[in-house]
């Protein structure tokens, strides 16, 4: 049988796409390549209330926690706190995920999990199918249209884009969620430090009941990410000890977001396309914002039944108007945010107004971030990467 | 040489992510295809907890 649409990867992305899709009568087939939808996550779970704008209410079952906001700890120790209006969310993914994907099945789609897709099938110049393994037998399913979903861990989107991702922009990510720890569960805690975490951080993003997800990303280098978590979780007495009930690993493009994520009958979306915010590795709200968009393009390349790579790049107009070129300025925030020392960012953390903060990881008000950079003669350079 | 330690590979995909020759894939375990490796060694960098090794000048 054919299917409109065929979407690789039930996760956020996915998902929303699917449920979109599905919405609007066309018929949805979802490959998911694990064998338990949501599991294992891969993610610190963290998440802003404005997923309930993308989302609608969200049951409690998949939330673990609401949270009220940030710290932000500088190498000597010291924070900032910020409290959001609104507040955030530390999910429960692997309930969350499933309860995306059954959304998109009650408008209409099928899903199917444990289905590994290992190639795709191309017939004059246009993708037009995938090839599957499903429980130790193989299987073909074609489709007008093909979506890559899949998270920037798979080999399929360097078979339909010809890509793959930058080592510079990738964070190496190990997180243990742990439980018996001591820590203020009202926040998240975010740790910044050169001889910590390179370039990335590390995090506590409590989960209730004195469990929460420990984790750190950093700059791929000649010491793991283990190295620095196990370095990280020794200095503190209050999570050191926690006992250890998961452990969960992967790696986050920060950056070097796609300008094309098209071909002739296929789209990438979502982490796939590098849609994670590079500031802070989030990717749950851009892969939600990702797959709408994608399905919002693809049904009116269905509807005007053209999906070439010319009629589908209205994505990329589209995603670039509305989250790319922001997310391009919170880019340039991380990478003046990297070059800091930890002299900098102890210096920082005493001058900076929670306010700003929010502001700058919206990718606002750079200017501002710029001028309390100019206030020290070595990092006005830096400073002027902003402006 | 391209070896995998699967006691400590936490089947993140990391690697996948990186490879430039698609020479990885991630189904049940890491899927190494010899044929397109290169051996440039990006996933042994990547790797959260160092289970890839890859030697290069081994004949």
């Amino acid at each position: 049988m054919s299917y409109d649409v065929i979407i690789i990867g039930a996760g956020p992305a996915g998902a929303s796409c699917g449920k979109e899709l599905a919405e609007k009568g066309f018929s949805v087939k979802i490959f998911d390549r694990r064998k338990e939808i949501g599991t294992p996550k891969r993610c610190g779970e963290g998440v802003s209330e404005s997923i309930i704008e993308l989302v609608g209410e969200i049951p409690s079952k998949c939330i673990a926690k609401k949270i009220k906001g940030a710290r932000l700890y500088a190498p000597n120790g010291r924070y900032i706190e910020i409290v959001l209006d609104r507040g955030g969310y530390i999910l429960e993914r692997k309930v969350f995920d499933k309860w995306m994907v059954e959304k998109a099945i009650k408008a209409g789609a099928e899903v199917q999990a444990d289905s590994f897709i290992f190639d795709l099938i191309k017939e004059k110049e246009f993708f037009v199918g995938v090839k599957g393994e499903f429980l130790g037998e193989k299987f073909e399913e074609r489709a007008k249209i093909i979506v890559c979903a899949t998270g920037a861990e798979s080999a399929i989107r360097k078979k339909a884009l010809g890509i793959s991702t930058k080592l510079n922009i990738i964070d190496s990510c190990l997180q243990y969620e742990m439980s018996g720890i001591e820590i203020d569960s009202d926040f998240i805690h975010i740790y910044f430090g050169n001889e910590t975490s390179p370039r990335g951080y590390c995090w506590v993003f409590p989960k209730g009941r004195n469990r929460a997800n420990v984790g750190v990303g950093v700059i791929p280098g000649e010491k793991s990410a283990k190295f620095y978590l196990e370095k990280f979780i020794n200095s503190h007495p209050e999570i050191k000890k926690g006992s250890i009930i998961e452990v969960n690993g992967g790696c986050v493009p920060v950056g070097n977001l796609l300008k094309n994520m098209v071909t002739n009958g296929l789209v990438v979306c979502g982490e796939a396309a590098h849609h994670v915010n590079p500031v802070h590795g989030g990717g749950i709200n851009e892969a939600i914002i990702s797959g709408k968009l994608a399905a919002k393009v693809i049904s009116n390349c269905l509807e005007k039944n053209d999906v070439s790579a010319k009629a589908l790049s209205k994505f990329n107009e589209l995603w670039w108007k509305e989250r790319g070129e922001f997310l391009r300025k919170v880019e340039k925030f991380r990478e003046v945010l990297e070059k800091l020392s930890d002299e900098d960012l102890n210096d920082l953390v005493d001058v900076l107004k929670p306010e700003d903060i929010i502001e700058f990881s919206r990718g606002k008000k750079l200017s501002t971030f710029a001028k309390v950079l100019m206030r020290k003669p070595r990092l006005a350079l830096l400073a002027r990467h902003l402006l | 040489m391209w070896e995998i330690d699967n006691k400590k590979c936490l089947k993140c995909g990391g690697c996948v992510s990186v490879c430039p020759f698609g020479a990885l894939e991630l189904k049940d375990t890491i899927i190494h295809d010899k044929s397109l490796c290169n051996l440039c060694g990006l996933c042994e960098k990547v790797c959260p907890v160092k289970a890839i090794k890859v030697r290069k000048n081994e004949l």
